[in-house]
């Protein structure tokens, strides 16, 4: 019967590991994946209305309508942040300023569990819903 | 003999570094979807009142403080009420249960100990009448959710609730409260 002894192997492993958790955690502060600017092209999308409240109110009932409560707003600097449970924990910020005399930008950020969402799926879907709450077409900046 | 085991360490080794370094999740495909109920839910959680955003604003605060909630976040151009409660979440059947089978298998299961309870209040007006108020017609919505934290300080349950009946019963006590309100009770 063949056994395969992996007692002399603990030692290596251990350093490898050690190599590897060398990066220090408060390195997450300024960590991201991508790149600012693709970050922003991905989380950002302009809408043609000179109006930021309204369109912060159907930022507020998209969030609403896709299960989010909405726990921070701020109507000087156009913020508002929510979470959604449903298993996990998923948040979210998003600002709404004026671009131009007639255009709103509008971008947002999330959180899953303790992950920074940064493909651009998840929010090709939140505009998705975020256009068909203001009737209104969103482009990419 | 030791190829073979150099080989194993090193597929052992990579694949708990991966794991470790690398094991994050994707955000769930229907966490950002519409969901097909949308619409139920938003008939379920709104409610139209024959009133100004402002008084309606504050009826639900007069009541958010009745039911025993902290006012954590206000901000009245969007219409917005945020609050919370902590309570206790220990449940009778759930308790009976784990000493059960603490009896049978001699491990005891997690209970629920406490909960966060947060609710979201949005109005959004639909008629603005400055000079009749009785004339201004506004929409509010309601969203509550909680997380419950077991004895072990996890979270057992992180969730919308979505019970039909507490909705009802939160919009009938705000029907009161605007009365209350409106007679300066």
């Amino acid at each position: 019967m063949k056994t395969i002894r992996l007692a002399p192997l603990w030692g290596p492993a251990i350093l490898v590991l050690m190599v590897c958790a060398c990066t220090p955690s408060s390195s997450q502060v300024l960590a991201s994946k991508e790149s600012e600017v693709k970050l922003r092209s991905i989380q950002s999308r302009v809408f043609d209305t000179p109006d930021q409240n309204k369109t912060m109110r159907a930022v507020i009932a998209t969030l609403q309508d896709l299960g989010f409560v909405v726990d921070k707003a701020n109507e000087s600097l156009g913020l508002v942040s929510a979470t959604k449970l449903s298993g996990y924990v998923l948040k979210m910020t998003v600002s709404v300023r004026s671009r131009g005399e007639s255009q709103v930008l509008v971008r947002a950020n999330a959180q899953y569990n303790i992950q920074a969402v940064e493909e651009p799926e998840p929010y090709q879907r939140f505009f998705d819903a975020l256009s068909q709450s203001m009737f209104l077409a969103a482009h990419q900046m | 003999m030791r190829y073979k085991a150099m080989i194993q360490f090193i597929v052992l080794t990579t694949g708990l570094v991966l794991l470790l370094t690398n094991c994050a999740p994707p955000v769930p495909r229907d966490a950002m979807q519409l969901p097909a109920e949308s619409l139920k839910q938003r008939q379920l959680q709104s409610r139209q009142f024959d009133t100004d955003e402002k008084t309606l604003l504050s009826a639900s605060a007069a009541l958010l403080q009745d039911l025993g909630f902290m006012i954590e976040e206000s901000e009245p151009a969007y219409g917005l009420i945020f609050c919370s409660k902590h309570r206790e979440a220990t449940s009778t059947g759930q308790v009976i249960g784990a000493v059960a089978l603490a009896l049978l298998t001699g491990m005891i299961p997690p209970v629920d100990k406490d909960q966060w309870i947060r609710v979201s209040v949005v109005t959004q007006p639909i008629v603005v009448d400055a000079v009749v108020l009785s004339k201004c017609r506004t929409v509010v919505r309601v969203s509550f959710q909680r997380v419950v934290r077991n004895d072990r300080g996890l979270a057992s349950r992180q969730e919308s609730i979505v019970e039909p009946q507490i909705y009802r019963d939160f919009f009938d006590k705000l029907s009161q409260s605007l009365f209350l309100e409106a007679n300066a009770i």
